[in-house]
C-alpha cells in the first residue's frame, strides 16, 4: 500500500465519520440497515451475542452471504477476518468488500503476529483497548480504528473504559516534552516516529469509532460524547424488539448526540434492547477484548 | 459559513475553510443556518444524510437556503444531495459509486491540469442539462459542474491541501 492509497483509505473512514455501521446477517438485514441510515454494513453469519451462545470456533463468513449483501446494498460493506488470518483477508479483498475489520470477535488464527495490512490494498479497522495497541495496528496499515468494547454482551462499560483510556493516554502523551517520547514510545509498543506524530497532532492519525456492547441511542450517543467519531452496533439492532426503529433511533443519536431533547425523542418506545450480560459472568476466556497483541 | 454536519466529512471541509481563513460552523439543525452567508454538502453516505435531513424540517430549510442564492459547495454525497428531486439544485443525472467498490477509488488530474481529483467510491455525472456549466473534466467526463449558485464536484478538494476550490467559492473572509 503506497501512500496515495493510504490517503484514500483514511479518506472513506473519514467519510464514515458521525454514522452508524451495522452488523447483518443477510440481504435483508442489509436492506433494512440502509434504509434506516446506516453509513456502511458489517456482512457476518451470526452477530457477536450469537457467536458467544454458539461458542467453538469463529471463522470469516460464507462468500455466498458476502455478495448477497455487496449486491442488496449501495452503501459500504465491511466483513470481518481472523485476527493474523492474512488468507481469509486475501479472501475478502478478492470479494471487493470496502473495508476488512481484523476482528476480535473472530477467533484468532495467530497468537503473536496481527496482518500485515501494508500488503493489501483495502482499508482495515482494528480494535484496540489502549493507545499502545492502536498505534500498533495503525504501524501495520490499519486505516481505522475502533474500540473493542465487549461485543455481543449489550453491555457499554468496556467501550466506555477504552475510549475513556484512549483519551487519557492520547491528552497525557501530548503533554510530554520532546525528550521523554522515545520512553513513551517503549512503553506503548509503537514505533517513535508514529508516537511523535500523534503527540504533536493530539490525536490518533486516522479516524477512531467505538464499538463493543452499544445497544441504545444513549449507549451510542454516550460514546459520540467520549471522543467517538462513529459508533458499531452490532448484536444490539437485530437482536432488539424492533430492529427497524432501534437503527434508526440510533443514527439519529450519532448524530444529534449533544441534544437530549431530541435524544428522548428518539429512545421513546422503541421496545425491549437486546439482552445484556454484566461483565463478571463472562469467563476470562469469553471475554474477546484481550484478543489482540 | 456552514457545513452540513449530519454524517461524513464535514470536519475535513471545517479544517479546508479555515485553511482559507474563512470561519465554518458545524449545521445539525434548521436554526443553525440563519445567518450563514454559504453551505458546503460533504461527502459521506448519501442515503444515511438523506434520511437524517428528511427529519426535523431540515430538508425544507436547507432546500430553501439554497434557493436564497447562498454559494453552495456540494461534494461526492453531497452532489448526489444537490441533483436529487429532494433539492433539485442542479439538473444533472448523477449515478452512486459509479466506479466500484474502495478498491476503485483513486487519484487523478483534471484534463485542465488545475484540480487535483480524489475519487472514494465516487458518483459519475452521466447527464448535464443545458443550464450546467462543467468547469473540470476528467478523461473528458464532469467532475466539476455549476448551476447558479451551486457547485458540485465528484471529488473531495476538502482532503487535498492545496486546493483552492473553497476560497474561491467563499472568498477570504
Amino acid at each position: 500500500m503506497d501512500e496515495t492509497r493510504w490517503k484514500l483509505n483514511v479518506g472513506l473512514a473519514d467519510m464514515l465519520k458521525g454514522g452508524v455501521i451495522m452488523d447483518v446477517v443477510n440481504a435483508d438485514q442489509a436492506k433494512i440497515a440502509e434504509a434506516a441510515g446506516a453509513t456502511a454494513v458489517m456482512a457476518l453469519e451470526r452477530v457477536p451475542a450469537q457467536i458467544r451462545a454458539d461458542g467453538g470456533v469463529a471463522r470469516a463468513s460464507d462468500p455466498t452471504m458476502i455478495r448477497a449483501v455487496r449486491e442488496a446494498v449501495s452503501i459500504p460493506v465491511v466483513a470481518k477476518c481472523r485476527i493474523g488470518h492474512f488468507v481469509e483477508a486475501q479472501i475478502l479483498a478478492a470479494l471487493e468488500v470496502d473495508f476488512i475489520d481484523e476482528s476480535e470477535v473472530l477467533t484468532p488464527a495467530d497468537d503473536t503476529h496481527h496482518i500485515d495490512k501494508h500488503a493489501l490494498s483495502v482499508p482495515f479497522v482494528c480494535g484496540c483497548v489502549s493507545l499502545g495497541e492502536a498505534l500498533r495496528r495503525i504501524a501495520e496499515g490499519a486505516a481505522l480504528i475502533r474500540t473493542k468494547g465487549e461485543a455481543g454482551t449489550g453491555n457499554v462499560v468496556e467501550a466506555v473504559r477504552h475510549l475513556r483510556g484512549l483519551r487519557r493516554e492520547l491528552s497525557q502523551l501530548a503533554a510530554l516534552p520532546a525528550e521523554e517520547l522515545p520512553a513513551a514510545a517503549k512503553a506503548l509498543g509503537a514505533p517513535l516516529s508514529l508516537v511523535k506524530r500523534t503527540a504533536t497532532a493530539g490525536c490518533l492519525p486516522v479516524p477512531s469509532f467505538a464499538a463493543g456492547g452499544i445497544a441504545t441511542p444513549a449507549d451510542a450517543a454516550l460514546c459520540m460524547a467520549l471522543g467517538a467519531q462513529s459508533v458499531f452496533v452490532g448484536s444490539g439492532i437485530f437482536l432488539s424488539e424492533s430492529p427497524e426503529r432501534t437503527a434508526a433511533a440510533i443514527v439519529e443519536a450519532v448524530t444529534h448526540w449533544e441534544d437530549a431533547a431530541h435524544l428522548a425523542e428518539v429512545s421513546a418506545g422503541l421496545g425491549k434492547a437486546m439482552p445484556g450480560r454484566e461483565l463478571h459472568t463472562l469467563a476470562q476466556s469469553e471475554r474477546f477484548a484481550q484478543r489482540g497483541w | 459559513m456552514g457545513v452540513l454536519a449530519l454524517q461524513g466529512g464535514f470536519a475535513a471541509h471545517v479544517a479546508a475553510l479555515r485553511r482559507a481563513r474563512i470561519g465554518a460552523v458545524e449545521v445539525r439543525r434548521a436554526n443553525e443556518l440563519e445567518g450563514l452567508r454559504g453551505l458546503v454538502l460533504p461527502g459521506g453516505e448519501s442515503t444515511a444524510m438523506l434520511s437524517l435531513l428528511r427529519r426535523r424540517g431540515l430538508l425544507a430549510a436547507v432546500s430553501e437556503f439554497g434557493r436564497q442564492g447562498h454559494p453552495v459547495l456540494a461534494t461526492c454525497a453531497g452532489l448526489i444531495l444537490a441533483a436529487s428531486p429532494e433539492l433539485a439544485w442542479l439538473d444533472v443525472t448523477v449515478r452512486r459509486n459509479a466506479y466500484g467498490s474502495q478498491r476503485a477509488s483513486f487519484v487523478a488530474q483534471s484534463d485542465d491540469g488545475v484540480h487535483d481529483l480524489v475519487f472514494i467510491r465516487a458518483p459519475r455525472v452521466d447527464r448535464v442539462g443545458s443550464r450546467v456549466e462543467v468547469l473540470a473534466r476528467w478523461h473528458g467526463e464532469p467532475v466539476l459542474v455549476q448551476q447558479g449558485n451551486v457547485i458540485g464536484a465528484t471529488f473531495h478538494p476538502e482532503l487535498v491541501s492545496a486546493s483552492q476550490l473553497h476560497a474561491k467559492i467563499f472568498g477570504a473572509a
